[in-house]
């Protein structure tokens, strides 16, 4: 069992979480990622990137979207309350060294993953940009934490109610054009970003990194679900990854696989909503 | 399809039949012995079955069991003990269920296997100790051996269910440590006779649930979860600590439980667990699974419970599996019943060749599923959305034998076909799973990935072990337990020699 230690909500539907995991904590590195499941008997197993973590606390700190039926089951979970499983940490930490210039993208709720990254490229004696992406202010996380790490920091947002208006490719292929260029690009963010992250580095040169989150049952090679095609070979996202070459990776064919279950999940998401429905009429009928 | 015997109809044809056998002069003559009928497996309904996992095989009746234990002729040279892979003393075992004392004959089962309940039910017993029986030889039909198996269930399942076991006696605690990587058949054998010797043991599942793949893989119509749980409880009864959601390599390194943490002795019995695709055009389309995942998802996932699990499963209606193994009819059948309209097994071989078990194969074809021998998938299509529509084949025919000793299957030019379906299962076998080898410096494997080991079941790291699936590649549950057994002879061995 792991404990919730604290809670914190950063926009309408994205949370931050501190969970006590101390073996999680003291092993893991940036890149890596856990599996949770919410319930032993019935629970599914979703992969979630770790954002943060303390090994003397011995605590990780997970950012997530409430967006799936667990990731919304999850939101409403409170410190104190307790994850039946937590599993971790898993995939290939990122290769760090010292590159030299290092762009890092992040968009949305890609920014968590990225942040570990953004620390350890820093302490490896990188120079950091770092652009970062949402729909609107209100949807930007780890500003402040960026900040402090980038040595140079661009925000975009769709509406332009923070920094530029402008997607994140934008300032990508204004640096990639810089004399020198950015010796490496990381970008995690949706995967419509990434991959447009990829088109933009690609005629510049740049190797880019992307890190994928897809479907996973193990995590652990077992079951395959994760599978992508990179480079026209099937690779594994929880052994052979996360992290792959960006320009490599057929996005279009992972897109869709993320897709698969879609229908089924909307279902889900339906009867959840209707459960809550049907809750809150019996508590006003029972208040009345 | 011949009239399907209920369980109620077999028992009371054996009932008569007993009464029969035993008021004839004892003991019975090997003439008489072989002119007792095999006994029938009783087996769930097949119509009804198509939409439960329940058990299928139901198991003997008392007066079945003794009637096909008398068939037994007890050689002398006894062929089916050198068929065993453990050498279970089976003229032994059968002449005690035919003489009516249970006890005696789990007692001597259990001198030699951990896990006769489980055993009983998914070894292949036809290749095995039925082989070479010489009632199979007399009657010159391998399926008219005596039912050795299934007499090895009957026993142990009579002891679970009366409550005759006891938890086994563990010695008084030595203080040392052992680790165990895994939680399947190899590493529960290893559990229990390591701790019986009063060493400390703790098994590191990487699952939520232990039991490796008798209960992420074998579904409950072959093996019911509660015969895996029964024998995990039982480590547990005898102080092997649990730690499930815990990746050796990746939660903790290897060296680390040594170097580190005290363990003085590891087993690594992590298994055959990396799904093998066919590196065909279209495998990666939305609606292709490896057997592994799609089994994983229904049975440890429970998404064949639809109402309550929140693991999602893909809406089939024709589903196609890939291969002919004991995998590929478990994901067929689960297919079936998870209400697929057809289910079509593509195999390249023919059924001659099939690893599956006959039972199995059987059983798949009760259940509906439309067998398509001597054919194989050359690429999978699918629609804009890039969901599977279809399959195109080839035919094949047999050509000389190859190096495993069965013929080759050679594609026939032109005989391309289109097979539409919507779900692909490929279930053509595991590759080792990667991630201790990956994270541990030294550790020799060969170029497949397995772990090699020495006669005593050692790595090439010091006071590191390995057996089951990921040093045999793909194998049986019998063969990991005897794995198992080896290695934790060799770890006993090395505990007692040097004293702390």
């Amino acid at each position: 069992m792991n404990r919730i230690i604290s809670k914190k909500q950063l926009s309408d539907d994205v949370f931050m979480m501190r969970i006590e995991a101390p073996l999680i904590a003291s092993e893991r590195r940036p890149g890596q990622f856990v599996i949770i499941q919410l319930d032993t008997k019935y629970g599914e197993r979703i992969p979630l990137t770790i954002a943060d973590a303390d090994p003397a606390g011995g605590s990780i700190t997970v950012i997530f979207q409430a967006v799936g039926a667990t990731t919304s089951r999850l939101s409403k979970f409170n410190p104190g309350d307790s994850l039946e499983n937590l599993v971790g940490p898993l995939g290939r930490p990122t290769h760090i060294e010292k590159f030299g210039t290092v762009a890092c993208v992040g968009g949305g709720i890609g920014v968590a993953p990225l942040y570990p990254i953004v620390q350890g490229m820093k302490e490896a004696g990188n120079r950091i940009i770092v652009i970062m992406g949402a729909r609107n202010r209100a949807l930007l996380i780890l500003e402040k934490e960026m900040r402090a790490l980038a040595d140079e920091l661009i925000i975009c947002t769709d509406d332009g109610s923070s920094g530029l208006k402008a997607l994140v490719t934008a300032p990508l292929k204004e640096i990639c054009a810089r004399d020198p260029k950015p010796d490496l690009a990381v970008a995690i963010g949706p995967p419509v970003m990434m991959k447009f992250c990829a088109e933009t580095t690609r005629p510049f040169k740049v190797p880019t990194v992307v890190s994928l989150n897809t479907i996973m049952v193990d995590g652990t090679g077992m079951c395959g679900g994760c599978r992508v095609t990179v480079g026209g070979k099937t690779r594994f996202v929880c052994v052979d990854g996360p992290e792959f070459d960006g320009h490599l990776v057929d996005f279009d064919n992972m897109m869709k696989r993320l897709k698969a279950y879609k229908r089924q999940e909307d279902n889900a998401r339906e009867i959840c909503r209707l459960d809550a429905e049907i809750i809150k009429q019996a508590q006003r009928v029972k208040g009345t | 399809m011949s009239h399907h015997a209920t369980r109620e109809e077999l028992a009371s044809e054996a009932h008569r039949l007993l009464a029969d056998v035993s008021s004839r002069p004892q003991p019975l003559k090997a003439r008489e012995r072989l002119q007792i009928p095999p006994q029938e497996m009783p087996s769930q309904d097949p119509v009804a079955r198509r939409a439960n996992t329940n058990e299928v095989a139901l198991g003997y009746s008392p007066e079945q069991a003794r009637l096909e234990a008398m068939r037994c002729l007890q050689c002398k040279n006894a062929p089916c003990i050198a068929g065993c892979p453990v050498r279970i003393d089976i003229p032994g075992f059968v002449g005690a269920i035919a003489g009516g004392d249970l006890q005696k004959a789990i007692a001597i089962i259990k001198r030699n296997s951990l896990l006769p309940s489980v055993c009983g039910r998914v070894c292949p017993q036809e290749t095995q100790c039925q082989a070479p029986c010489t009632v199979g030889k007399s009657l010159k039909d391998v399926n008219k051996a005596v039912s050795i198996g299934r007499l090895e269930r009957y026993a142990a399942d009579l002891e679970r269910e009366k409550g005759l076991l006891d938890t086994p006696e563990v010695k008084a605690e030595t203080g040392r440590k052992v680790a165990v990587i895994g939680s399947g058949p190899a590493s529960i054998t290893v559990a229990a006779d390591v701790r019986r010797e009063g060493h400390s043991v703790t098994m590191f599942e990487a699952f939520h649930k232990a039991g490796g793949v008798l209960v992420y893989g074998i579904p409950e119509f072959r093996l019911p979860k509660k015969i895996v749980q029964f024998e995990i409880d039982t480590l547990k009864a005898m102080g092997v600590e649990i730690k499930t959601n815990f990746v050796v390599g990746r939660t903790r390194r290897l060296k680390d439980l040594i170097e580190k943490d005290g363990y003085e002795a590891v087993f690594i019995g992590t298994g055959a667990g990396l799904p093998k695709f066919m590196n065909i055009e279209g495998e990666n389309l939305v609606g292709v699974f490896s057997a592994n995942e799609y089994l994983t998802r229904a049975n440890l996932m429970r998404a064949y419970d639809r109402e309550h699990a929140q693991t999602p499963i893909y809406n089939s209606r024709k589903v196609a599996v890939l291969g002919g193994g004991n995998v590929a009819m478990d994901a067929a059948r689960m297919a079936v019943r998870l209400g697929a309209a057809e289910v079509h097994l593509v195999y390249r071989r023919t059924e001659v060749e099939m690893p599956a078990r006959v039972e199995e194969v059987a059983h798949a074809k009760e259940e509906g599923v439309i067998f398509h021998i001597l054919q194989n998938a050359k690429r999978i299509l699918g629609n804009e959305e890039g969901c599977v529509t279809a399959m195109e084949c080839l035919k094949y025919e047999l050509g000389a034998p190859d190096d495993s000793g069965r013929r080759r299957p050679v594609e026939i030019k032109g005989s391309e076909f289109i097979m539409e379906v919507d779900t692909v299962i490929v279930a053509i076998g595991n590759d080792s799973n990667p991630l201790i080898k990956q994270t541990t410096e030294g550790l020799a494997t060969t170029k497949w990935g397995n772990i090699i080991v020495d006669e005593n079941g050692k790595t090439s790291l010091d006071r590191v072990y390995a057996g089951g699936d990921i040093v045999l590649g793909a194998a049986t549950v019998i063969l990991a337990m005897g794995e198992g057994r080896r290695a934790a002879n060799s770890i006993n061995k090395l505990l007692a020699g040097n004293k702390k």
